[in-house]
């Protein structure tokens, strides 16, 4: 596993400081001998360094294989793709399941309350580490996105080009809602035990299987579900009149619970949410967006789905309006599909082909220009 | 390239910052860029039109100018382009304000309605016109507002808009609309191309 070691203070929103902390991270494709062909990417909630390929710990596809590879979206054959791990997760990443040196015990719930802020100021050292002084692109779907938005305001012009997709630049009162009810699901697991409950190795399960079936179904459409489930029963041909898994949909949430707990932390889920809830580079701006991103040289583009309703187009339309109110060079589509705000994640020809035309066509003209 | 285009891209000048409304698949805007316009966003309303710009790497938005007009700030771009959608819209009215709002000059160019072909189609056989730039029949055209040359000269005089050069295509021929051939030009040109200021 790649990491680096952050040697310098980082001074938190949360007004904490940390410093000599680790940050896993993970690169396909190589950097040209002009440095200008490198592409950072940033993951979702549950998301980790392994973008593409298969995933060493998991032993399953990256989580955006359809996007990361050679030949494809973002095309490893000719970009350098940079995939970080978020602080505050758990695949690498100083979060609460490190172990703190002076108890010799993970950190848990002492773990800071972190932001997207502070996740991105932690990544942008990746880049120092790399010696990239330029990047081509940034991108990232919903937190990924958030990440996006952040980074560009936080590091004006540092990246030539912009893709934040399916996300927001406010977290809304109902994706907090959601969040929310999946921290109470942990936090009301008995072996939750406030966030201490490494050491005899008995984790919250159950409380976090809940969170990740209750969060699963926000990232599908009503329409997606029903073509896919319907009311279709699950190996049995009547209904069983018991509390059994009689549907197919019900069968398919648990399995999803059930092997998220395998690769996650649920301390990591809960400050990973609570720092989507803080996002809010709206009211860092004093309620007008478009100056985070005053005088941007950044290329934008936007891309958001029909039948996303967790980060919605109008959300995302929001970020373009804020874009165009200060002249700034954005593209916006809104792709029409079924598969609701997982969309970015699956196989979506109309999405993963425009990206690939949009990154490829701007990445020669941009050479072009400098010839 | 379409003629049209040819003859907008004269009026704009070089290095200005331009809007294309109803930038289709961007082939005008790719045209501007290549010649002598640095910088071009584009509007488009059909998502097949915007993703085929967008893979060619242009600045466009999936949106409709009678409501995302409203994002761009007062006079933010030095020409606005509207290349035959005006009839299109539900207030072409709202539309050209909105255009002569956003940008300094606007270009707009009308399938002219008074052509003699579309008058005679309606005079002999008491049908609605169906040409080349009009192929829709009546109950599925998109263009709810049909104007003749003479009637955009009419209405850019009431709302004291300044009109400062119009153009008539009639096939490849070009040629200027004044005062005095007007009643002509809105009888034989099949497009009318004009040039506004508020």
């Amino acid at each position: 596993m790649k990491n680096i070691i952050i040697e310098k203070t980082i001074k938190l929103d949360c007004g904490k400081e940390i410093s000599n902390f680790p940050l896993a991270y993970e690169t396909y494709g190589n950097l040209n001998e002009k440095k200008d062909n490198a592409i950072l990417i940033f993951h979702a909630l549950t998301g980790d360094q392994y973008a593409s390929g298969i995933n060493p710990i998991t032993k399953k596809d990256g989580w955006w294989n359809y996007a990361v590879g050679p030949g494809k979206s973002f095309d490893t054959d000719k970009f350098f793709v940079i995939c970080a791990n978020v602080i505050g997760g758990c695949m690498g990443s100083y979060g609460p399941g490190t172990i703190d040196p002076l108890t010799n015990k993970p950190i848990g719930t002492n773990f800071p309350v972190i932001t997207i802020n502070d996740m991105v100021n932690a990544q942008y050292n990746l880049l120092d580490y790399l010696k990239i002084e330029k990047l081509f692109a940034v991108a990232g779907g919903s937190m990924g996105g958030m990440q996006v938005l952040q980074f560009v305001s936080n590091f004006p012009n540092k990246a030539k080009v912009a893709l934040p997709i399916a996300c927001t630049a406010s977290h809304s009162a109902q994706n907090i809602a959601f969040n929310e009810l999946g921290r109470q699901a942990i936090m009301s697991d008995s072996n939750w035990k406030e966030g201490l409950y490494y050491e005899k190795s008995i984790n919250p399960d159950k409380g976090l299987a809940v969170a990740r079936m209750a969060a699963h179904i926000t990232y599908l459409s009503k329409q997606g579900l029903q073509e896919k489930f319907g009311r279709n029963l699950q190996e049995r041909s009547d209904l069983k009149f018991g509390f059994d898994a009689d549907f197919q949909i019900e069968s398919y949430l648990r399995y999803q619970g059930s092997v998220f707990v395998d690769r996650f932390d649920a301390n990591s889920y809960l400050y990973i949410t609570r720092a989507m809830d803080y996002f809010d580079l709206t009211k860092q701006y004093g309620g007008n967006l478009s100056k985070a991103f005053k005088d941007t040289k950044t290329k934008f583009f936007i891309i958001s789905f029909t039948s996303d309703w967790l980060y919605p187009t109008s959300e995302n339309k929001d970020i373009v309006i804020a874009l165009n109110a200060i002249g700034a060079d954005v593209g916006f589509v809104e792709i029409k599909t079924d598969k609701g705000h997982d969309s970015f994640l699956l196989e979506v020809p109309d999405f993963l082909n425009t990206i690939k035309n949009y990154l490829n066509t701007t990445y020669s003209k941009i050479n072009e220009k400098r010839i | 390239m379409k003629k049209e285009f040819k003859v907008i891209s004269k009026f704009i000048e070089e290095k200005s910052r331009v809007l294309d409304v109803g930038c289709g698949d961007g082939i005008l805007m790719e045209y501007l860029l290549k010649n002598k316009v640095v910088d071009v966003r584009g509007l488009e309303i059909s998502k097949e039109k915007v993703k085929k710009c967008l893979s060619k790497g242009l600045a466009v938005i999936e949106g409709d100018a009678e409501n995302d007009l409203k994002q761009f700030p007062d006079l933010s771009f030095d020409f606005v382009i509207l290349s035959q959608t005006l009839q299109a819209f539900m207030s072409p009215e709202n539309v050209i304000e909105n255009l002569l709002r956003v940008g300094k000059k606007v270009i707009v160019t009308i399938p002219n309605f008074g052509h003699w072909k579309v008058r005679l189609d309606l005079l002999l056989k008491g049908e609605m016109p169906v040409t080349k730039n009009l192929p829709y029949q009546w109950y599925n055209t998109p263009n709810l507002h049909m104007c003749t040359i003479q009637d955009f000269y009419n209405f850019c005089n009431n709302k004291r808009v300044n009109i400062y050069k119009s153009i008539s295509l009639n096939g490849e021929k070009i040629s200027n609309i004044t005062t005095s051939n007007l009643k002509y030009k809105n009888l034989i040109s099949e497009l009318g191309i004009f040039l506004l200021e508020k």
